[in-house]
This record gives structure tokens, sequence and C-alpha cells, in this order.
């Protein structure tokens, strides 16, 4: 097992139209950062204490939530003995942990800032340095088994009593069990508790209280606590999901999280004064989910376009070699628009970001203008680039033929794993609508004579009759102009609709239902809209050298030709596009398809994913796929005898017994 | 899932059940083909579900192992249950082994799948006399070893070499190459101790392509891999626990000569290779193959849709009007969009399968009395709809998960184990796209027959119709009308064959070879097929609703359920429909209200639709899917059984958490 390169992997990255490193830099914010993180990740990857353990596929539950609490304990220490500082840390951590997400690590993701936002300054002193040297651990407990989604229905209960200044905790019903949350069923002996206040004889709705869950001593549960693992999911198994239930449990007033609203030690409720900064947060963190759908893409395709590239099947010409499986341009259909949409919702997560900076800095002089338009452009964003992601690594999955369903291909775990997100943090069809909710309001704005701003413009502009006469198809300009006129047409569509619906006397509540599914439709097509714009912009503005542009825009392109021939009937239904026009749009993504075939290693290798974070023998870098698989399949727990141990039990006196009969 | 906490029905569900409009009961009948079938599966599933030896653990909380051993006791008891109650014929066999497995993949299912078939069809008189009745009385365990590590579906790229001997007339097996290891075949990895290998045959110094040979694997004694055999399993995958599927590599391994199956093409003693009388009959284990695939992809579905809907009516959230209690999830229109289209998708390729199975007997009676004429329209069709069926299922399967929020991810929703075992669908038996692009094969040959004016018949019949020009000024149209949208249907799959047939002409007068030009139009192609197979099943839905022997109620609900088939089809693909405008903006916006309409038309009806698959909790295994609907205390009730909670405080917590902590605390 030489450390050779496949040699048919070799010639594609010889042949790429362009040099890698280059884009790279480019998607990593520049070649420092590059060469920064691949530092840190090599500080995890070469660590003889994260070596040496099974492959995760070949753990059992248990085994695998101990391993990775292990792992998770030492980058705790090994963050402090090599100083990783805050800006790494992420990076050190997603290389040290890249087995799966341990519940511990819940505490950073959720308990600490949590605190951070929501404790007064006394509250942080308090509990914000044991929970960063982790001298106690903590959850983040808010979904119940019956109540997701929407946070008002929750139904566990604080209620204050002012005779002794402490809140009950309760948990009143079956399904106001807490359920779900992370690192809640063994690890944790804290959690930040998400309840109804009942304050004087009132409710004032759900808010955080701190929550001792275990001893600190014997990390038993707590008098009236009830606590346990929810069982095993799709993925994610080395988090200990858990659930809680609390039997009026008594905690001091001074646990309740009150940096915005109070409890007075009398039982007064003070409102907090009106904060936008939990929409900010919001914001952040569905950025993030951008970033990580685009990532997992960018995951699935490394792997698929590479394993095509050395996988050769069938024959397209009879007595010719095989061809690499990348050259049917049915397996290119499959996978470019993955790479495209990866590219493409990288570019958007990064927008996210650079807005979410500027609209901080925005509110902290006080101006909140920009914050309702990203708040519901970020939701649909995390309900679009999910969905895509999760059924585009499905697609990848199977275009690796039977090795993809291998868990030697790593493409089931990061399927199970990624399509999470579309669950997670507001379901993508209520983000949907919310944003839906948004435009709808803008919609009838825009009506009444206001002029929208931002990433809403373009609705006040709705060209009511289609334009008539040649276009150029693949001009960006075209392409975009075309996907802004689609959203703004069905947004338009959707509201009016639900006009109707009202005008019939209908309410408006069962107006919005009976609409939903346009309403949804429209949004989509929004975002869509949005990351086609925000796409071809980075490509046109970008500063980069002409061959990484040229491949960018024939990426661009792709993207969103792919997109016009999918949703062909949005684009003819008003005559905006001819059939015609859509004939050419099919013909130039057959025209791109080929193009990009060349270069389509090259744009993976271009995410610079380490093989250490792809996990997959289908995926290698080094295309060295035939001898890993091989060698792989040897370490199945049921090799480890040649001889099955249900042999001796079942079979052997069954096949005597059957050939005694013969 | 057995522990029920409580034994009455959840009230949601309850009232669900008494709004419906018609008796599901008779829709049960329906699909399953008549009352006497109906009550006989259940009698053979309760036999099942009662007997002691097959009552165990939840499958989600045992590990490969534990699966596996499972897996290999209920086949013996299975086994000896069917022969000892006498249950024999094929439909009681399979309703039995349902129930037996609940959900569960068979570790031997190669053995009568495909080594006893291929036996029956490509064994001499001879040869079937030596190993067909140890086959089949279980003597012998086989398996049938044909995909290569790097060789799947293209049979001619296979790369084991089966070299014949004549000195002394035997045949060496090998492996030439670390990509020619058998990979993946069920069962080859530690239970069978023989295999049909499929190799590359070699006598007088020629190769004569792909023939199977019997090989003994592993000793029957002890079980053994026997000399030059290197075997295993392939390691765990998405699903298929219970399966080892496995690798065989061969170092030279001698078998005799009349190891070889020879009923077609034969090698005599001195090596002279007898070719075979041309023979079509292995379409039609093939057709066979697909036609079940086909009922498997409709019954995996009927699964999903059983779970997610009555979950949707057990399940409250949010609120549509402020103040309102929460409604149950299935009152949003959104909800209803995810499921209900995949609840007529599944009723609609349960009547497709139907079709495939009554087609196939039929053929099977023509072939025997040679007339093959059906035989390439047939085979044509099959594999399309074994593609265009797994890949609506194994979708379906996951927007069923991803309806039902959190607790769809949960293994106690039961459906990631099914999204897991039943998505290969789309990959074996022939992958999803080769399959589609066979099917456009015979697509674009028909309709290039019926340009010389041939005339097509059968299920292709229209494609010597293609109306090139739209149909306008028919005023008008009612597209709610079947009749309306089966003509839709069809014109979109003859346009769309015509247009794929016509570019490939152009790619090839323009100078490309036949081969480059159609790959160059291979998403075309794929896209017409899937057309064609998309026209089948709407056409064999309203055939069915219009025939089938049911009660008028009966009959309207799957009336409602056909036109919401059609109309989110034509939703889903608008572009094809208005490209040429055949149907224009208009028409498709009031196609759009029928889809609402039709939403809420299915909607009192939803939970009866379901229950009319009878499904039985047992094969269902689904905590949120319960037909009692009390899905909360037994959500409970499993989580409690997680091999987590064994123990209030986990042995890693004294490993090692509580010195970690200890150490935290004394620095503070």
């Amino acid at each position: 097992m030489a450390g050779q390169v496949n040699p048919d992997l070799a010639k594609e990255r010889e042949n790429a139209s362009f040099n890698t490193q280059k884009l790279t830099n480019l998607l990593y914010g520049g070649a420092e950062k590059v060469r920064r993180r691949r530092y840190i990740e090599s500080l995890a990857f070469s660590d003889p204490a994260y070596s040496g353990d099974e492959d995760p596929v070949f753990m059992s539950r248990e085994e695998l939530y101990s391993s990775q609490l292990k792992r998770a304990l030492t980058t705790v220490q090994r963050v402090k003995e090599l100083n990783i500082t805050e800006e790494d840390l992420s990076t050190y951590r997603n290389a040290a942990l890249s087995g799966g997400m341990p519940g511990l690590a819940l505490t950073w993701i959720a308990f600490i800032p949590t605190i951070l936002q929501q404790g007064t300054e006394e509250q942080k002193q308090k509990w914000l340095k044991p929970a960063q040297d982790l001298s106690i651990v903590g959850a983040y407990a808010q979904t119940e088994m019956g109540h997701g989604t929407f946070v008002r229905g929750l139904e566990t209960t604080a209620t204050y009593d002012p005779s002794t200044q402490e809140f009950v905790i309760h948990s009143p019903t079956l399904t106001s069990t807490k359920w779900w949350p992370g690192g809640l069923g063994k690890t944790s002996n804290y959690a930040t508790v998400m309840a109804q206040l009942y304050t004087q004889g009132k409710c004032y709705g759900p808010h955080n209280f701190m929550v001792q869950i275990r001893s600190l001593e014997d990390h038993t549960p707590c008098p009236g606590v009830t606590l346990g693992d929810i069982g095993p999911k799709m993925e994610g198994n080395a988090n200990d999901n858990g659930f809680a239930r609390f039997d009026h449990v008594r905690i001091p007033r001074e646990n309740m999280l009150m940096k915005f609203a109070r409890v007075e030690p009398d039982g007064t409720y003070v409102q907090p004064a009106s904060s936008k900064l939990a929409y900010s947060n919001m914001v952040y963190l569905r950025g993030t989910f951008v970033m990580s759908a685009a990532q997992a893409l960018a995951s699935a395709s490394t792997i698929a376009v590479r394993y095509s590239c050395v996988r050769r099947q069938s024959e397209m010409k009879p007595g010719e070699p095989e061809p690499q499986i990348l050259d049917y341009q049915t397996q290119q259909y499959k996978l470019f628009p993955q790479l495209a949409a990866a590219y493409a919702f990288w570019f958007a997560a990064r927008f996210m970001t650079q807005q979410h900076a500027s609209i901080t800095g925005s509110m902290e002089k006080g101006d909140m203008s920009g914050l309702a338009e990203l708040h519901a452009l970020s939701a649909g964003l995390k309900s679009y680039t999910t969905a895509v992601m999760s059924a585009g690594i499905d697609v990848c999955r199977m275009s690796c033929g039977g090795h993809g369903y291998s868990h030697a291909s790593g493409l089931p775990a990061l399927f199970s794993t990624g399509t999470s997100l579309c669950t997670a943090e507001g379901e993508n069809t209520v983000m949907m609508l919310q944003t839906a909710r948004y435009l709808v309001k803008c919609f009838v704005q825009s009506q009444s004579g206001k002029t929208l701003s931002g990433t809403v413009a373009y609705l006040s502009a709705v060209q009511p009759s289609p334009v008539s006469g040649e276009r150029n198809m693949s001009d960006l300009g075209t392409q975009v102009t075309a996907f802004q006129h689609r959203a703004a047409r069905m947004v338009r569509h959707a509201a009016l609709q639900m006009q109707t619906e009202m005008q019939k006397g209908k309410s408006r509540e069962d107006a919005w239902n009976s609409c939903s599914v346009l309403l949804i439709k429209a949004a989509q097509a929004h975002v869509h809209s949005f990351v086609v714009r925000n796409f071809a912009e980075t490509v046109q503005t970008v500063e980069v050298e002409e061959s990484v542009r040229a491949v960018l825009t024939s990426l661009c392109q792709l993207y969103s030709l792919h997109g016009i021939t999918e949703h062909a009937g949005d684009f003819l239904m008003d005559g905006y596009l001819t059939g015609r026009d859509i004939d050419a749009a099919s013909s130039l993504l057959s025209a791109v398809l080929a193009q990009l075939r060349p270069d389509a290693v090259a744009l993976v290798d271009a995410f610079d994913l380490h093989d250490k974070m792809l996990h997959s023998v289908l995926g290698r870098y080094d295309g060295r796929v035939y001898e890993h698989l091989y060698q792989w399949a040897q370490k199945s727990p049921l090799n480890k005898t040649e001889v099955h141990e249900s042999y001796y039990k079942y079979l052997q006196p069954f096949l005597k017994s059957n050939r005694a009969k013969l | 899932m057995s522990s029920a906490k409580r034994t009455e029905m959840n009230p949601d569900l309850q009232k669900e059940r008494d709004g419906a409009s018609f008796n599901p009961y008779s829709l049960t009948c329906l699909l399953h083909a008549g009352e006497e079938n109906v009550e006989r599966k259940r009698e053979l599933e309760r036999l099942a579900f009662d007997d002691p030896e097959l009552q165990h653990e939840d499958l989600s909380f045992l590990s490969r192992d534990e699966r596996y051993t499972l897996g290999l006791k209920k086949t013996i008891r299975f086994l000896n249950k069917c022969w000892d109650l006498d249950i024999t014929g094929i439909q009681d066999v399979n309703t039995y082994r349902r129930a037996v497995f609940r959900g569960m993949l068979e570790p031997l299912s190669v053995h009568y799948g495909m080594f006893l078939p291929t036996l029956l069809s490509q064994a001499t008189e001879a040869q079937q006399d030596k190993w067909f009745s140890q086959a089949l009385n279980y003597a012998i365990i086989g398996t049938y070893a044909q995909t290569e590590m790097g060789h799947g579906t293209f049979l001619r790229g296979l790369e084991t070499t089966a070299t014949y001997d004549p000195k002394t007339e035997e045949f060496v097996l090998h492996s030439p190459t670390l990509s020619s290891a058998k990979w993946w075949p069920g069962g080859l990895g530690k239970s069978s101790n023989h295999a049909l290998v499929l190799a590359q045959l070699y006598t007088q110094g020629q190769c004569y392509g792909m023939h199977p040979f019997i090989v003994q694997l592993r000793s029957t004694e002890d079980h053994t891999p026997l000399p030059g055999i290197t075997i295993g399993d392939i390691g765990p995958k998405f699903g298929f626990d219970e399966v080892d599927n496995g690798f065989l590599m061969m170092d030279h391994v001698r078998i005799p000569r009349e190891n070889m199956l020879m009923k077609h093409s034969q090698v005599l003693p001195d090596g002279t290779y007898v070719k075979p009388r041309n023979s079509k009959l292995a379409y039609g284990t093939m057709m066979l193959v697909r036609s079940y695939i086909v009922s498997d992809a409709a019954q995996s579905l009927c699964r999903a849709c059983t779970v997610a809907v009555r979950y949707s009516c057990v399940r409250r959230q949010s609120e549509i009007k402020p103040g309102a209690p929460e409604p149950q999830v299935l009152d949003y229109q959104t909800q209803q969009y995810k499921l209900f289209p995949l609840l007529s998708a599944a009723y609609a390729f349960y009547f497709a399968s139907h079709y495939m199975m009554d087609t196939y007997f039929q053929l099977s009676g023509n072939i025997s009395q040679g007339d093959l004429s059906q035989l390439p329209e047939i085979h044509a069709l099959s594999a399309g709809l074994k593609a265009f069926t797994t890949a609506v299922m194994s979708s379906g399967i996951d927007t069923c998960r991803m309806a039902c929020g959190g607790h769809g991810y949960s293994h106690a929703s039961g459906l990631p184990l099914l999204f897991a075992n039943a998505t290969p669908a789309c990959t074996y038996e022939g992958e999803n796209t080769v399959m589609f692009l066979q099917t456009a094969r015979y697509l674009v040959k028909c309709y290039g027959a019926s340009k010389t004016n041939e005339k097509l018949s059968g299920t292709v019949a229209y494609l010597s119709r293609v109306q090139t020009a739209a149909v306008s000024g028919k005023g008008a149209r009612d597209l709610l009308d079947l009749e309306e949208l089966v003509g839709a249907y069809q014109h979109r799959a003859a346009r769309l064959v015509g247009m794929a047939a016509n570019q490939l002409q152009a790619h090839t007068k323009a100078g490309k070879s036949p081969e480059d030009a159609w790959n160059s139009c291979s998403v075309q192609l794929v896209k017409c097929a899937q057309a064609h197979c998309h026209f089948f099943v709407v056409r064999n839905f309203v055939d069915t609703v219009r025939t089938a022997d049911v009660d008028p109620a009966s009959r309207a609900v799957l009336t409602t359920l056909c036109q919401l088939y059609a109309i989110h089809g034509i939703i889903q693909n608008s572009g094809d429909f208005l490209e040429d405008t055949y149907l224009t903006g208009q028409e498709l916006q009031q196609v759009n209200s029928h889809l609402a309409s039709l939403l809420a038309k299915v909607r009192p009806d939803a939970v009866a639709l379901v229950d009319a698959f009878d499904i039985p909790d047992e094969i269902l295994q689904s905590v949120l899917g319960r037909y009692d609907g009390n899905v909360y205390e037994n959500l409970y009730e499993w989580a409690k059984k997680s091999p987590l909670n064994k123990s209030q405080v986990h042995e890693s917590y004294h490993k090692y958490l509580r010195p970690f902590l200890q150490q935290n605390r004394a620095k503070l």
C-alpha cells in the first residue's frame, strides 16, 4: 500500500484548468487562514491520544458514547496545554471529535452561550468559569416530548414561592417531559431549563432557569429529578440526548436567568426592555447552519466525485475499456449540481456572517432597521440549504452504487447527521413560513407605495407581463433576473390568493393555512433567487485570477440553469420564459456539464477536506479505494472468527438434521 | 414495542376512524385480492406473533452481531414451522415470512431467492438430482456470487475466471485481482457453505463470457473455509444489519467439470464449448424479481405513510388561531401536502404491482406456448417501473420521517430503519439510472418503428399517436376528469420520447458516434422513460378505480386519491406540460386550486386510508405509528430500555468524567 495516488485521480488533477490552492484560499478567506486551519487540524490528527480507536461504525452505542466522552475530555486538556485560541477552538474541536459530537459538547455549544446571553453579571460570575473549566457540565433543556418548534406550547412550569424565595420546577404531564436535549441523559450535572414562569398567580411565558440535575459528588440524579437517555437515533449516538422530569424541584430565585426579565423577591415580575438581541443570536445560529449545509454537501461531493473517477463501469463503446463513471452524462447530472450548490451555499453563508457582523454594529448604535429582513432571510436560507443538502447527500450516496450503501463510504453517516439539520433549530417548513410571512408583509407595503430595499427590493419591481424577444440564457444577469421575476410573481400570487380567501369569508388564520403550500413555494423561490444572485455577484466581484473566475462562472451557470430546468413550470407559467428558452437552457446545461467535467476533481479538492474529516474509503485523496475497502472489511466485528459462534448454536444442528432426513 | 401502557385508543385517532366516509375493510380486501386472502393473512400473522420462540428485544437495542444471530434463529424457526404446519404456496409463505421477520432482513434470503431458482432454471436434470433437493431441504446453504468489488451492474466486466483443464476434467476458479473479489452477495460472509459463482469461462484458450459454477465454500463438517477460499463479511452498512453480505476470493480452486450449470451451454470433457440455444427465459426471472421489487416499494411506502399519518393525528403543535387549542399537525395544509401525495402513490404502486404480477403470469403462459412477442415491451416496462417506484418510495419514506419532526429521527419511529432497509432497492437488481436507460432504449426504438408506420401495441401504443402540436382551442377542460388527466400524461410522455429521439438523431447527424450521441442525450432519455412510467402508473390507477369491484363509498375515496396522484404529478412536473403549451398557465392555476381542495377532501379519510393497508403493529415496528395512538406513554417506555439507561450513572462516569471533574473542581 505505497503512498502512490491512483493514476486516474492523478491525471484528473494534472488536467485541471486552474490552481486548486487559489480557490481554497478564496473559500477560507486567504492563504494565511488556510495555513492556520491546516496547522490546527494537524495538531489533532497527529495526536496519539486521539488515534487507536476503532472506526465508530464498528462500535456499539455504549462504546461510542464512552470513546467520544474520553476524546472530549482530552480536547479540554489539550486546548489548555496547546494554548488554542478562541478563534481556532472550533477548528480544533471538529478535528479532534470528527467521530461524532459527544454529549459533553453541549456545554460549549448551548449551555455557556445561554449563560453569556441571558445571565446577569453576577450569574455569569457564578457559573461561567466553572462551566468553561468543566467543573460543571451543562445541557440546554428546551424541547419537550410533546412540544418542539412552538416554544409557547411548552408545559414545564416554574412557579415562584415568595415565602422561601424559590422557584418550583415541575413537569405536570408526561408530554411535558424534557426530551432530546444533548448531553442531558447521562453526562450533564446542570441544565438551563426552559419553563413557563408563574408568579403572583399569573403566567408570563417561557423563561430559562438554572437547575442542578445530578450530584457533584456521585453523579446520581438530584431528588425529584428523573433522568435518562432517549434511546438510539439515526445518527449522533455518541450524544446522550436525554429526557428529564421534575417533581416539584426547588431552586433559589437567583437561578432564573435574569438579564432581561426579572422576578423580584416579593414575586413582582419585571418585564424585559424590548430586546432584539435574541433575534440577532438566532440570525447568527442559522448562519452557522447554512455553513454546515455547505460543508456537508462539500464532503458528499468530494467523496462521490473522486470515487466516480476511480470507478470504471460498463462500456460506452464496444471493445473499449470501461470508462470512468464520471464520463456518463447522467452521473454528471447527479453530482455537479450538488457540487455547485455546495459552492453557492458556502458563499451564502459568508454573506450571512458579514451581514450579521454589520447589523450587530448598527444595533449597537441603536439602528434595528435591517434586522427583520435579515432574520427572515436567515430562516428561509436555513430551511432551503439544509433541505437541498439532505437530499443532495442521498443523491451522492446512490451515485456511488452499492459501495455507497456501505458504511465504508462514509455517506450513510454523513446523510444521517446532515439530515437532522432539517428539523433542528426550527423545523424547515415552519422556517419557510416565517420567511413567507415577511415577504407577504413586504409585498403589501410595496402595494401601498413603500419602497423596499436590500434583499427584497426586487419585490416592488414585479413585471406583470412577460419580456418578449430573444434572450441569452447563458448570461448570468439574465438568469438572476429570471429568478427574481419568478420569486416576485410567486410572492404576489400567494399574497393575492390569501386576499381572495379572506374575501370569501375565511379568517386570516384559515386563509393563511389554506395558502400555505403556495406561501412555502414563494418563500423557496425568494431564497433560491437570493442564492443565485449572491453566487453571481461573488463570481463577478471577487478578487481572484481569471482561470478561477472562469470555472466559478461555469459553476454558477450550472447552478442557475439546473434550477431553471428543474422548476421550468414556474418560469413558463406566465410566459416569462418560452418553451424555446427552456430548450436553450437544457442544451446549455448539457454543455456546462461537459465543460466542468475536467475540473470536477480540482473543484472538490479545493474544499480542502482532510481524509480524517471525510471518514470515507471511497473518497480518499489518494484514490486507493479497493485496497482500503478490503482492509476496512477485515475489521468488521463479524470477522473476528472464521466461523461465527451462531453456527454452533443454530446452523450446525439444523443442517445436520436436514442432512439426516435426505 | 409490545408492552402497551394503555389499552384504550387515543381519542383523536378514535375520532378520525369514526369520521371516515368509507369502510377501510373493503379497501383492505381490494388490496389483498379478496376477503379470504385477508383472513388467511391475519391468521398466519397471528401464528407468528403468538409464537413464544419468536419474541425478542427491539432491534434498535441489539448489536449487529446479535441481529445476525437473531436472523439465523428466526430463519430456522420459520422453516421448521413451514414444514411442520405445511405452509406452502408462495403467497402464504411470503405472508408468514413477513410476520416472522417483522421488518428484519433475512441472512439466508439469497438461498431461496437466487440459489434455488437458478439451480431450477440452469441446472441439468442430473445436476438437479445432485444439488436441488439438498438445497431445497437446507442440507446445504447457497448464495449467488455475482457482483465483484470493482464490478456491479455491468456483467460483462466481471473478472473472476473459470479455466477448464481437460487433463483432470476440472475448472480452476480464480480471482486474478483485488477488484475481482466477489463482494456484496447476501449470506456469503458467514452463513453459506456453497455458492453459485459467476465467472468468465475459458476453454481451449478462448473466453466464452459469464457462466455459473457451483463452488463449495465451507466444510460441511465444521464450516471452516475450504483450501484456496478466502471469505468474510464486508462490514457494516446503512441497513441490512442481519445479513452477512460477504466477500470471496478464490486462489486456483478446482471443481469438477460437472459443477458448471449446463442446461444451456456446455463444456464437453475434451474442452469443446457447446453454445446455448437462444434463450430469453432469463428475462422471465428478471421480470418476476422486478415485479416483487415494485410490490415491496408499495408496501414500504404504505408502512411509512401509516406511521406518519397516524402520528400526525396524535401530535398537536403550534396554533392556527391565537388562543385556540393546538391543532393536530395533519390539519396543516403543508403537512397534508407532504403526506397525501405519498399516500396516493402507495395506492398507485400497489395497483401497478398487481398489474405486473398478473402480466407476468399471463406472459409466462404465453412463453411456454412459444409466444415471445410481448416480452420486450413488458421487460422494458418492468425495468422502468422498478426504478420509478423505488425512487419515489425512497425519498418518500424520508419525507414521512421528516414530517414526524424530531421524533421521526429516533429509532422509536421505525422510519430510519425502514428507510435504510428499503433504499437499496434503488441500487440492487439493476441501478435505477441504468434501468431507466433500458426503458428509454426500448421507447426510442418504438418511436422509430412508429415513424416507419409500424403499428405499436400494448403500453406503448400511444407513441404512434404523438401529437406534435398542442391541443389548443379545446375550450375549458375539466382537469379533474380522469380521462383528461390520462390524456395529459400520455401527451407529455409521447412528446418527451419524441424529443429525446429527435435529439439523438440530431447528435448523430452532427457526426457523433451512436454511443456518444446516446451519452450526450442520456439526461433527456432518463426523463422520457420516467414520463412513460408515470403515465403508465396514472393510467393503471385510473383503470383500477373504474373497474374495481368495490362499494360506491370506497370507489369515491379511491377516485379522490387517484385525482390527487395525477394532479400532484402535474404540479411537480409543470414545465413538461407547459413547455409546448399543452396546458396553459391559467389551467395550471386551476390545477393548483384543485390540489388544495383535494388535500382538504382526503383529510378526514386519511387515517382510514392507512388503516386499510392492514399493517399490524408487530410489523410496523413504530412507537409513533401504533394503531392505538398511545404514542407518548410508549415512547417513554421504549426509551427506558435504551442500553445507556442500564444504570443510573453510566460506567464511563467513573472511568473518565469523575476524575476529570474532581480535578477541575480542586483547582478552583
